[in-house]
């Protein structure tokens, strides 16, 4: 059996003479080893005009380098059966892999180059816009993407940088050049705007030591993080329908936008939001929903609490005939837990929930990695895990119910509906 | 919820404790068999407090007559919803006041439900497991809310151009066997469909000797052995019904078949009759796939959620690399009859279906005709061995593995799989590539987006997917 340590996970963090932040927890649990290269890098960096930019820069950074081909990085990852995944979200670019420990040196050496000497050859360029744009072409006909992308685009109006499609369109991305992947690449990729987390089977300070060995002689610029500027506020209820004729089933997308990571009232919000759609089966409104009303298979809340103020988005997939009754059911519950708050009995499951699931959350090591890198891109401190069970378990009911009270307003709400469903076409007030 | 277990008290569900243990000192597996023939098998892992209980049932969409398809998914639905000892409303939190989760699915051979909680939820999760085989309600009301559920399950399938291909292209293939219809079942089934059968059907496959219980974790398995025996041991066996032995006859020429429908994107589909996993030629079929499209492993729970390592594989160059198509994957999975091995195909916008499918089936055939070589073997051996580390990286994906081997075949298939991976000779491979490549074996499917307007009426009565059908999450 195990013995208690009271530890946590104790990760090992450092920082090279250029900037570079690496994160490194040693496992036993397989012989291999999980590690992220995160830049500051998301697509809110994308300049004016050049919607798309990071994440094209994601499907070819990794296509040829200075020293090696798109071959040659193809037949390194192929031959030890590793997997590089790039991926461009709003706020980050992140380069992950899991590989065995024995393959640790050489895919770390091979990831590094990626990170700091691409070249992008053309051919790749073309190959890879060709991608870009039948995916673009797929989303159009997903209407669970159209749903989510039309809410975030009321959400944030104008040009926001959270309300632009991480994709771009297919007009940005054909003209999306060499010159300006390069550009992006060398204004967002600098050594101080890297974070590396590596765990598994290697010896902490083995693989810092690697890591100060291939990122130690990189040098660039300090890149400042962005700041993501506050939307509008909403004046009213705006819903937005993207009719899909040739679909079955109708997707519902309904939000807010909430609060930034670095609000003192996170946590509190974190519990509401677990028993607003959440805890279980998708929470109070599973439970209206799904289990009650039978309408949805899918129905869910969730919030991106970020650098910038983040959207909470509630989800279901329902029949175009339920969809004036599915959200007329969720205007229902978050009139309800405006009104009357969560109960004693909800928070405290929801409290006992959110930590006792910390152990399944910490038990891979991509999972440890994913955690890591939250920890050092909002400044949670190396003993957040140690510190998250507190500050889950301090929170009161009243500081739940103020911000049931403060953000969930149905008269406020922005919705977006994609499917075979007509409805209003667009009210905005 | 009786009182059998005591609540957990809040706040202490993490206290650091990251386990002390190396990969030397787990991976033992004990079984047993009760008196009432359920199977037990306990894996000790020690390397985080935590248990995962998957209970395993020999009753999959190929076990359904014509009339009742999607039977055993909207079995599996409903057996989340209360027993006789846990009333319908403290369902929700039973395993989460653990910290845990749980879910379920269905696929063609097979239903299994799990749970993954700290390990001083065992009982809990067996006691769980104990009502859901022997004492769920079937409460006329909640089969009607979950009907439309279902069907909610059903069309959000159908809303996928590539699912619906897959639905069409699996049901052109077999034309006798039952694993031509989908795990979802048809819609008119599922409007038809009576509690009296649900429960009918539950308590014919719902028994001790037609199930197998898997606990895998920080636990030591005598323990659980005696904490089995507690929750199961009075459960009465009984008696089950025959499976299925019907064999989809040789297929004697290539088949076709296309699904008009508005869209933006083209979509290819190839799938041949492929092994089942207990046959001699599934290893090297899985190795032809990894030359063909990258290693994918043979775990379905883990292993499909990360990419393949599929640069240097021959389609993603002959599809991808030359600009024909933005993806490509292949798919043979491990199943107790002999099932599919699936090509998908992305079309790139602008290009036409024919071309992509000429380019796909150059492949195919020439690796049909000519196999693979030495070195392009002996990487496949690499990804695969690699990939069977990656995909085991959690007690959940452990427990998964050994109930899905036991189940479609049996453990030991699973536990093989490494050794057989690492002496497949390069005839075995070639000679499967010859057997089974043959344009004669194949269906070929095309998703063929019609303009707007020009479609086929879109109603509901086209079917999802053929894959596993999840519960939740």
């Amino acid at each position: 059996m195990t013995t208690a340590v009271h530890q946590g996970l104790a990760p090992t963090r450092e920082s090279l003479s250029n900037g570079a932040v690496i994160l490194a927890k040693e496992t036993h649990t397989t012989p291999a080893v999980a590690f992220s290269a995160t830049f500051r890098a998301g697509s809110i960096y994308d300049p004016p005009g050049c919607v798309g930019l990071a994440h094209f820069l994601s499907r070819v950074i990794d296509r040829g380098t200075a020293t090696r081909s798109a071959d040659d990085i193809a037949e390194a990852l192929d031959g030890r059966g590793v997997s590089l995944m790039v991926v461009a979200t709003r706020q980050v670019m992140t380069l992950a892999c899991i590989c065995l420990a024995e393959d640790f040196d050489a895919m770390l050496e091979l990831v590094a180059d990626v990170c700091m000497h691409p070249t992008f050859p053309d051919r790749e360029i073309e190959t890879r816009r060709r991608e870009i744009v039948t995916s673009i072409r797929q989303d159009e006909d997903n209407p669970a993407v159209m749903a989510v992308e039309g809410l975030m685009g009321v959400l944030y109006p104008d040009g926001h940088p959270y309300g632009q499609r991480t994709r771009g369109s297919i007009a940005t991305v054909e003209a999306i050049g060499r010159s300006e992947l390069q550009g992006f690449h060398a204004r967002t990729f600098s050594p101080s705007a890297l974070s590396l987390v590596v765990v598994g089977d290697v010896v902490a300070s083995r693989a810092i030591e690697q890591a100060a060995h291939v990122f130690g002689g990189w040098n660039g610029p300090p890149t400042p993080p962005a700041a993501v500027p506050d939307p509008p506020a909403a004046g009213g209820r705006r819903q937005v329908v993207t009719p899909m004729m040739n679909k079955v089933q109708a997707d519902v997308a309904y939000g807010f936008v909430t609060i930034a990571r670095s609000d003192p009232s996170y946590y509190p919000f974190l519990l509401m939001n677990n028993v607003l759609g959440q805890y279980a089966l998708g929470g109070r409104l599973g439970d209206s929903i799904r289990e009650r009303q039978g309408m949805a298979y899918y129905v869910f809340s969730a919030f991106d609490a970020n650098v910038g103020r983040g959207p909470l988005v509630i989800r279901a997939g329902v029949n175009p005939r339920n969809v004036d009754r599915a959200i007329a059911s969720i205007d229902e519950e978050l009139r309800r837990l405006a009104a009357d708050g969560v109960t004693a009995r909800e928070l405290a499951e929801s409290k006992q929930y959110l930590v006792g699931s910390m152990p399944r959350t910490l038990e891979t090591n991509a999972g440890i990695g994913a955690f890591l890198q939250n920890v050092e891109y909002f400044g949670l401190g190396l003993d957040y895990d140690v510190r998250l069970p507190r500050l889950i378990n301090d929170v009161t009911l009243e500081q739940v119910n103020e911000q049931a009270r403060r953000y969930l307003a149905p008269e406020r709400a922005a919705l977006s509906i994609a499917g075979p469903y007509e409805g209003v076409r667009e009210s905005r007030d | 919820m009786s009182d059998q277990v005591s609540k957990p008290q809040p706040g202490d569900r993490y206290n650091g404790d990251m386990g002390t243990s190396t990969q030397e000192e787990n991976g033992r597996l004990a079984a047993r068999v009760l008196d009432n023939g359920l199977k037990v098998l306990v894996q000790e892992e020690h390397t985080a407090p935590l248990a995962s209980v998957w209970c395993w049932y020999k009753v999959g969409s190929k076990d359904e007559a014509p009339g009742l398809t999607g039977v055993s998914h909207w079995v599996e639905h409903m057996n989340f919803k209360g027993t006789k000892n846990i009333p319908r409303d403290q369902v929700k939190g039973i395993i989460e006041q653990f910290g845990g989760s749980w879910n379920g699915y269905t696929w063609i051979d097979q239903t299994t439900y799990l749970e993954t909680a700290t390990h001083d939820a065992l009982d809990r999760m067996l006691f769980i497991e104990s009502e859901r085989m022997a004492s769920c309600l079937y409460d006329p009301e909640d089969c009607e809310s979950e009907r439309t559920v279902i069907i909610s399950e059903l069309q959000g399938g159908e809303n996928d151009p590539d699912q619906l291909l897959d639905t069409e292209v699996t049901a052109a293939a077999f034309k006798a066997h039952p694993y031509g219809h989908p795990t979802i079942g048809w819609l008119s089934d599922l409007e038809r469909m009576t509690r009296d059968e649900l429960y009918g059907y539950y308590r014919r496959y719902y028994v001790p000797n037609n199930a197998t219980l898997v606990v895998v974790g920080d636990l030591e398995a005598d323990d659980v052995f005696r904490a089995a025996e507690r929750h199961f041991g009075a459960i009465q066996p009984g008696t089950v019904p025959p499976r299925v032995y019907t064999k989809e006859p040789a297929q004697i020429g290539e088949r076709r078949v296309t699904v008009s429908r508005e869209g933006t994107t083209s979509y290819l589909k190839v799938a041949y009759h492929a092994p089942a996993a207990a046959e001699a030629d599934f290893v090297p079929m899985l190795l032809i796939d990894a030359v063909l499209a990258g290693a994918k492993g043979a775990n379905l729970w883990a292993g499909f959620r990360t990419p393949p390592p599929q640069r240097s594989a021959r389609l993603y160059r002959a599809l991808v690399d030359s600009r024909l198509a933005s993806a490509v994957g292949g798919a043979i999975l491990p199943t107790q009859d002999p099932f599919l091995y699936a090509i998908s195909v992305t079309v790139a916008e602008g290009v036409a279906l024919a071309t992509v499918e000429q380019a796909a089936i150059e492949q195919l055939d020439r690796l049909g005709r000519e196999g693979v070589t030495e070195q392009e073997l002996a990487k496949a051996q690499r990804q695969l061995g690699a990939r069977l580390v990656f995909e085991n990286d959690s007690i959940t994906n452990i427990a998964h593995q050994i109930g899905f081997f036991e189940t479609i075949a049996t453990v030991d298939v699973y536990r093989d799989l490494p050794s057989r991976i690492a002496d497949v000779s390069l005839d075995q491979v070639n000679g499967a590539a010859a057997k089974y490549l043959r344009p004669t074996n194949r269906t070929i499917g095309w998703f063929e987006p019609v303009p707007p307007g020009s479609g086929a009426p879109v109603t509901a009565d086209e079917p999802p997917t053929s894959g596993p059908t999840s519960e939740a999450r």
